[in-house]
């Protein structure tokens, strides 16, 4: 049995932990509204964007640009893993992995070849543990990353799928549904999908294009791409302050019920410490008596 | 009939401005156009420049890099990877970046990616010129 020191010890243990996942909890939470803003900020942009280029996408053929035909045959399939840079997440870099891995299977029980880009730490550290090659990484950039970092790993597939390094890419990212519930969520970004969704008719069929409508896909097609990524990658970031947010907060819960789990065990020693002492005592008092 | 026209300049990070004025002239790609209200339904590609509108008689300039502008009869939606207003144009950066364009453009001839530079070397002199422009209209302190 522990000692009445080591108990308490382990209590004074336990509540800085707590300090510490309460901090990390208020941290994440602060972040999160940072990230949501963010998020809420780009929303204007990424609709319009989004509405232009189906209505530019619906005037011209699939054919007009490379980065909208599909290919023929796919062979070479890049997938994109956005986690985070930083555990203590809960499950979240754990459901990104596993999603990733799951889509990388499955085309490559399709016979076909698969290659990861990855940004974000955690997810690196997971591929590299498994068969598939990673062709490019960026780690340390989740934490603090602008435009800038979707451009960048934008114009990195877009050069490799223009190549042939890749036939199609798809990217895996944590869709943020809402504080509690994260999404693991594949979408593919290249060939551009754009011919499901029907333009609206009527409204903007009079427009002018200048330079053309060839000309004008040309420059948003790359940029569509960008838009896509930076979402990802804003989602994720969001996505992760919200589980950290909650994992801090179950882990301070389970601090409290640690605690109170242990001072039972404290008293209980104590008590029985006491009782020991007492039985000596009495035990003393009457072998004098005797 | 309408006589002022809306302009929303947005990008990814915020909408950088929504205002009413009276005229817009944008740096296409294929040369600057103007627009009025009433404009005709529109869609072009921006190169990298200054954007300027008019409102009760001034001038105000918008720097604007990688973007395009939807024109439609009462509303301007420009949609740019950067935009900048006048005020809001960190000259010293700009110089920066244009000495260190220059500098590149003078160094290793072969590896050069002679496009970035130009590019960045444009977005630095126009984002200075923008500013001049606003500085001399009187519409940007100094």
């Amino acid at each position: 049995m522990a000692s009445l020191r080591d108990i308490q010890n382990k209590i004074v243990g336990v509540k800085k932990t707590k300090q510490i996942t309460k901090a990390m909890n208020m941290v994440a939470s602060a972040k999160l509204r940072g990230a949501q803003n963010r998020i809420e900020r780009f929303r204007p942009y990424a609709d319009k964007f989004h509405d232009i280029l189906i209505d530019l996408a619906s005037r011209a053929d699939a054919s007009v640009h490379p980065l909208l035909e599909k290919r023929e045959v796919i062979q070479n399939i890049g997938i994109i893993l956005v986690t985070s840079d930083k555990g203590l997440c809960g499950s979240f870099n754990a459901n990104l992995c596993a999603a990733a891995n799951r889509l990388a299977k499955q085309k490559e029980a399709e016979g076909k070849t698969v290659k990861f880009i990855c940004i974000g730490k955690k997810g690196r550290d997971f591929i590299r543990k498994t068969k598939f090659e990673i062709v490019s990484q960026y780690a340390e950039h989740m934490t603090n990353f602008d435009f800038q970092l979707a451009s960048e790993t934008g114009n990195y597939v877009i050069d490799g799928y223009l190549s042939g390094q890749f036939d199609e890419v798809h990217i895996v990212f944590g869709k943020f549904v809402s504080i509690a519930r994260q999404e693991a969520t594949a979408s593919q970004i290249l060939p551009a999908e754009t011919a499901e969704a029907e333009a609206p008719a009527g409204a903007s069929s009079e427009y002018i294009f200048e330079p053309s409508v060839e000309g004008l896909l040309a420059e948003l097609l790359p940029r569509y791409v960008k838009v896509q990524m930076y979402r990802g990658l804003l989602d994720t970031s969001a996505s992760e302050h919200a589980a950290r947010m909650s994992a801090m907060d179950n882990a301070t819960k389970n601090c409290d019920e640690m605690v109170g789990s242990l001072t039972l065990v404290y008293n209980k020693a104590r008590q029985t410490s006491i009782t020991t002492q007492l039985m000596d005592i009495v035990g003393g008092a009457e072998a004098l008596k005797g | 009939m309408a006589k002022t026209i809306t302009l929303e300049i947005v990008t990814p990070d915020k909408m950088v401005l929504k205002e009413e004025v009276d005229y817009v002239g944008a740096p296409g790609i294929n040369g600057e156009f103007g627009v009025l209200p009433n404009h005709i339904p529109f869609l072009s590609a921006l190169g990298i420049g200054s954007l300027y509108y008019k409102l009760n008689g001034k001038k105000y300039f918008v720097f604007v890099a990688g973007g395009f502008a939807e024109v439609s009869p009462a509303k301007v939606t420009v949609l740019a990877e950067v935009a900048e207003k006048a005020e809001d144009i960190d000259l010293e950066r700009a110089r920066r970046a244009q000495d260190r364009a220059e500098q590149r453009a003078r160094q290793q001839q072969e590896k050069l990616d002679h496009a970035a530079v130009q590019a960045a070397l444009a977005r630095a002199l126009h984002r200075m010129k923008c500013r001049a422009n606003a500085v001399s209209e009187g519409t940007c302190r100094m």
